[in-house]
């Protein structure tokens, strides 16, 4: 569904990504495990078109995406919910979920995937008359990934959604983000900090190390391959 | 927001209906004895609330600090003196199927030509503010608009230094305030509907407005644009209601003036910032005894706002929907 081929990007003379392949199966969970600074935030923003690829390819569905404008990208069905929950902080909630319906006409289908998406994350449904900057660092986490949905994209990368937020909570969004994957079928190309939790959640990984793909398997696999034991599971 | 487009619709049709049926609008106001004091002071404030409510668009919807709002004035007040004033008489000729209307038809076409230029300059000034930000935004539209005062200094046709004279006064409440009240419901509507909330995306965070699907960049060019056209239009009427325009009069001050306006009435807040052009007007005419002291009233004026209100007068309401019964709900 989501392919790159030999992904090169940087920031100004710096290259963060030295040809950079991989694939997200239809209906997949996919994770991007590695160390602070790997690039793993980088490769997302690389796919959506935030930062411009520098060499090689970005396919989606079989069209090739690179270097489109990311509100291009957007519309193509591939979504991307930033680093660090960047919410619209003075909207309400409920301005925030609409706006992620930005590109949608459909009245009827925005209705009820926003009774979905309240349905899911029950505690935006307690807040939605709220100023979305002054919810909690987990509620903005919620509302930044209900708004991603809230655009019925085909694919949602997500970009450490722990980041910040209490285990218990972290949990229930895992949970959630495993739930939408069931229900809508959505494909899901997670980067976490978390390897653990990662690796649980998804079917397939790749480890990520200064800019290269050091090892991809099946997520089972890697969570019993020593190397990534000793450098990200801590054993 | 339902109720607050309502009063503006009925103002609008009470603005328009009162001159409709008396072609001067002021006699139809109902103050219509007011003296000629008390009326220009009104023109002035009308004025300053089309200024006040398009510079709005640019640095309070769309958070692009913008510091060259008299630059685009100052094209509007020229480009529609340019038709009734130094080609007054051919553009009477052509316009000569009005009959008696001319003189007033003329007026309405250079205020629009003037608002269409400014937009034109507005586009110019918006392309580059693709790729600025904060501060060197606010120096590049600062720049632009020195570079359009000084561009019209140097125009020997337009007046040069000495300014144009002689401009046909047309400008009068009932048109002030009518051309205040479509900028108040314009810029309301565009900023309140479905599209509009791109723009407050776009101040809020460019990088997750793009992750929308919203194209930033034609938001930030549409807001110049719309804005500038505005207040191309006040300099239209502010040229015809003076009836004498110089280069001076479009100084970095003036910009300086509508941004105070602004932000004493809150960045984003439509209501706010138009009675903050209108509380200031009244104030410059109350300080014009104490003229030096003038700038050191609005500095106070700014100081005490930022520590008391830092939102601005009416700002960081949001909606007043959001206040409501039944809407906001404890949380
Ligand atoms: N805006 C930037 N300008 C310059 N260098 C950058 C920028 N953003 C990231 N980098 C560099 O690119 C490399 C990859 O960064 P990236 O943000 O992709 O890491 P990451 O894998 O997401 O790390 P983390 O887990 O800490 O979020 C790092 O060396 C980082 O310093
Ligand atoms: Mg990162």
């Amino acid at each position: 569904m989501l392919e790159l081929l030999n992904v090169t990007a940087g920031y100004g003379s710096i290259t963060a990504l030295h040809g950079v392949s991989l694939r997200v199966e239809k209906g997949t969970i996919v994770t991007l495990v590695g160390a602070n600074g790997a690039g793993k935030s980088t490769t997302l923003r690389a796919i959506s078109g935030l930062l411009p690829v520098r060499e090689g390819k970005v396919l989606f569905e079989g069209k090739e995406l690179t270097n489109k404008r990311p509100h291009q990208i957007v519309a193509c069905g591939l979504a991307h919910v930033p680093e660090g929950r960047m919410i619209f902080s003075n909207l309400t909630v409920l301005e925030n979920l609409q706006m992620g319906a930005y590109l949608r006409r459909d009245r009827a289908g925005i209705a009820s995937d926003q009774e979905f998406v309240l349905e899911t994350f029950p505690r935006l449904r307690e807040r939605t008359w709220q100023q979305a900057g002054t919810l909690s660092g987990g509620e903005q986490q919620m509302l930044a990934i209900g708004r991603a949905l809230m655009g019925r994209p085909r694919c949602l990368m997500l970009d450490e959604p722990s980041l910040g937020i209490a285990p218990l909570l972290v949990k229930t969004i895992f949970e959630k983000i495993v739930q939408v994957n069931r229900e809508l079928g959505l494909t899901v190309l997670l980067v976490e900090q978390n390897a653990h939790l990662a690796l649980e959640v998804s079917q397939f990984g790749y480890v990520l190390e200064t800019g290269r793909i050091l090892l991809s398997d099946r997520s089972e696999h890697l969570k019993t391959n020593p190397a990534v034991q000793a450098a990200y599971l801590g054993a | 927001m339902g109720a607050r487009s309502l009063v503006l619709i009925a103002a609008l049709a009470v603005g328009l209906v009162s001159f409709c049926f008396t072609g001067h609008p002021e006699a139809a106001w109902p103050l219509a004895q007011i003296d000629d004091y008390l009326l220009n002071i009104l023109i002035l404030a009308g004025i300053n609330v089309i200024l006040a409510v398009s510079l709005n668009i640019v640095n309070g919807h769309t958070g692009q600090f913008s510091l060259g709002h008299a630059g685009f004035m100052a094209v509007g007040a020229y480009g529609s003196a340019a038709l009734t004033q130094l080609n007054g008489k051919a553009c009477l000729a052509s316009l000569s199927f009005l009959g008696s209307a001319a003189p007033l038809g003329l007026f309405v076409l250079s205020l629009l030509v003037g608002g269409l230029l400014a937009a034109l300059a507005g586009l110019a000034v918006g392309l580059p503010s693709l790729r600025l930000k904060g501060d060197y935004l606010a120096i590049v539209t600062l720049g632009f608009g020195e570079i359009i005062r000084v561009m019209i200094q140097n125009t020997e046709s337009l007046g040069g230094a000495r300014g144009l004279a002689g401009i046909p006064n047309h400008t009068t409440l009932g048109w002030t305030w009518l051309v205040s009240l479509i900028s108040i419901y314009c810029v309301g509507s565009l900023v309140n509907s479905t599209y509009g909330r791109g723009f407050l995306a776009v101040r809020d965070d460019e990088i997750a407005a793009e992750a929308m699907g919203i194209n930033t960049t034609r938001y930030k060019v549409t807001a110049f644009v719309v804005g500038a056209f505005f207040a191309g239009l006040a300099g239209g009427l502010y040229a015809h209601f003076i009836g004498y325009v110089t280069p001076e009069g479009f100084s970095f001050l003036k910009s300086v003036d509508v941004v105070v306006m602004v932000i004493l009435g809150g960045m984003g807040s439509t209501a706010g910032v138009t009675v903050a052009a209108i509380g200031l007007t009244f104030l410059n005419e109350a300080l014009r005894e104490a003229e030096q002291y003038r700038m050191v009233a609005f500095a106070l004026l700014l100081i005490i706002l930022m520590i008391t209100r830092p939102q601005g007068l009416l700002g960081g309401l949001g909606g007043l929907a959001r206040w409501l019964p039944g809407k906001g709900g404890k949380s």
